[in-house]
């Protein structure tokens, strides 16, 4: 397959449809704007439904209906428009139905600003909504990556009869990259449905029995027990989707653990720093929730100083010191409000903040 | 022996969560039977609320989902998308809380889209499942437990006709207002869900159906003296009657 070149938000889009994507609902909210722009004219070519909701309230809860009935839905938003959409989220993994979600995220909180942002992730690694559940997240560090996950996404969702959440920054959707795109598979027809799918509401014609998807459990110790059961879900979930990269790990005075858009700078910082003769690593977390712990075990002797690079106040962090359980200084590297830190600037503070544990 | 009666196999065959002289299980019979002798039982997907009425699919023999609140029209514009076949009937069951006040945004959307569903809506004037709070239907001067000296105008505005409203929006195509008082109300009850899903079925847009109900425990009222009090304050303010139908129907 040859590449080209595309911009973010348009090559996310076109993952969905190539991976079955049926029916995608979403409304206007900067910087994704290209997702629903694109599938508006892309997705009914490729023979699925485009629908522009009222609202992100809306737009979840068409994904919701969509899916319940077995077709194979996609939502995109940012930040703000996340917020709305935890109602939604929250009941869908109460009611186990698969959907694939996309935050697109910038800067907050509140509306925030339209830049680049990470500070969502408390948010999709915890969950806004109410209740015991779990959603995993995966963050891409390029488009390429983002296209590939949102792809396996559809599977894992269904698998797991639960959302799957791709955590995309804004620098993600906005820039242009070259781009394998994937085999196209086939929309299920909906008289189909219900052999791939035999929970779904198709009509008791389709299946055996009757299917009622819902999420009121009255009962505490029948609401008890079904908690427990999504929380099996979770504990395989943990098992099966840790993904994580490392690099120069084995002799590195620092490790840097950055996601997304920080782990490039990252990168680049790392080979200024070795030009200055300072060894420096990085874990790089694909899977946000479940959070890559294990990796922390690959730190090498020599290492004196993890740091958290994020573009929020600080958020991940939290997750790295479970996973350090002090066996490291933990430092951060921060900027947000949108505002994204040159490779040049992580030098200087990865340096002093080195200083400070010599 | 001849069979002069049976329940409609559009129904389970349990008991209803509902109090005595509640007018959903009437709603739910009419609605079902209505399927039934389309031959769609087998077809329709139904979904339900947030409210007293998020029982009714442990009462109604067809596919259904649960809904959050007041996002049913929502969640049926996503099913429509997937199953576009006109002759699956799909339809939303919403109470007066769900549906003329944290749903307002959905069903004024649904409409005007023209979405190819049925909007059942119960009409109650008060919220029935928390425990008879002021709804945005609740009429003024009437009772409630978040107005214990009865609404007024100046507290909380004048009650939602949704009925009126929907009806100026074009692509919503029929839109009627119903009682469950006495037989020969329910009769056109049952005949304004026919010809809903009549209209549903040949693609022509959005189609509602309101029946004023009774609930008598909120209403602090006897089930006899709740029809009283449906049929002169209810009807009064809400009046019964087609608001809008394609040519033809």
């Amino acid at each position: 397959m040859s590449k080209v070149l595309m911009k973010g938000n348009e090559a996310f889009g076109e993952a969905a449809i190539r991976a079955g994507c049926n029916c995608y609902f979403g409304y206007p909210i900067t910087p994704q704007n290209e997702i629903p722009e694109y599938m508006s004219h892309e997705l009914p070519k490729a023979g699925g439904k485009f629908l522009q909701a009222e609202s992100e309230l809306a737009a979840v809860s068409m994904a919701y209906g969509a899916a319940a009935s077995g077709g194979r839905a996609f939502i995109s938003t940012s930040s703000p428009g996340l917020s709305l959409m935890q109602e939604g989220l929250g009941f869908i993994c109460s009611a186990e139905v698969p959907l694939v979600a996309l935050n697109v995220s910038r800067g907050g909180p509140g509306v925030g600003g339209i830049q680049p942002g990470q500070a969502d992730y408390i948010q999709v690694t915890r969950g806004g909504y109410n209740g015991d559940a779990k959603i995993p997240v995966f963050a891409p560090a390029g488009i390429q990556e983002c296209v590939d996950l949102i792809y396996e996404a559809f599977e894992i969702a269904d698998k797991y009869r639960n959302p799957v959440l791709i955590f995309a920054d804004g620098m993600m959707g906005q820039m242009m990259e070259p781009v394998e795109l994937p085999e196209k598979r086939e929309i299920v027809p909906a008289e189909k449905i219900s052999e791939l799918k035999p929970w779904a509401i198709t009509g008791k014609d389709n299946h055996p029995g009757r299917n009622v998807i819902y999420s009121l459990r009255m009962e505490p110790n029948v609401l008890e027990e079904h908690v427990e059961h999504l929380f099996e879900k979770y504990a395989e979930a943990e098992r099966e989707l840790v993904r994580y990269k490392t690099q120069g790990l084995e002799d590195a005075e620092i490790v840097f653990v950055a996601f997304g858009t920080m782990s490039r700078l990252c990168a680049e910082a790392i080979e200024l720093l070795e030009e200055q003769g300072i060894k420096a690593g990085m874990i790089r977390p694909i899977s946000l929730w479940p959070f890559p712990k294990k990796a922390f075990d690959e730190i090498g002797p020599k290492t004196k100083l993890v740091i958290s690079t994020e573009l929020s106040m600080g958020q991940m962090i939290d997750d790295i010191r479970l996973a350090v359980m002090n066996r490291w200084p933990v430092g951060l590297i921060n900027r947000t409000g949108g505002i994204v830190p040159s490779s040049l600037e992580i030098v200087e503070r990865a340096k002093k903040l080195l200083e400070g544990v010599k | 022996m001849k069979t002069v009666f049976q329940p409609t196999a559009g129904m389970t065959p349990v008991d209803t969560s509902y109090c005595s002289g509640c007018s959903h299980g009437i709603a739910h019979r009419i609605i079902m039977e209505c399927l039934e002798e389309r031959g769609q039982l087998g077809k329709a997907i139904g979904v339900v609320p947030i409210g007293c009425s998020i029982n009714a699919h442990h009462f109604m023999n067809v596919d259904m989902c649960e809904s959050t609140h007041g996002r049913a029209p929502a969640i049926a514009s996503g099913i429509r998308r997937v199953h576009s076949d006109l002759s699956k009937p799909i339809f939303t069951y919403q109470g007066d809380g769900d549906l003329a006040s944290i749903g307002t945004a959905e069903i004024v959307h649904a409409a005007h889209r023209g979405e190819k569903f049925t909007t059942f809506f119960i009409n109650n004037a008060i919220y029935g499942m928390t425990g008879g709070q002021m709804a945005p239907t609740t009429l003024i001067g009437q009772r409630a437990t978040t107005c214990v000296d009865g609404r007024t105008v100046e507290q909380a505005g004048l009650p939602l006709r949704m009925c009126e409203m929907l009806s100026t929006i074009d692509c919503a195509v029929y839109v009627e207002r119903v009682m469950l008082n006495n037989p020969a109300n329910v009769r056109k009850a049952k005949k304004a869900v026919h010809t809903a899903l009549d209209i549903q079925q040949a693609g022509l847009g959005f189609t509602f159906v309101e029946f004023l109900s009774a609930c008598p425990t909120n209403w602090g009222l006897s089930p006899v003296d709740a029809l009283k009090w449906l049929e002169t304050s209810m009807a009064e303010y809400y009046p019964v009657g087609n608001f809008k139908k394609p040519e033809g129907y």
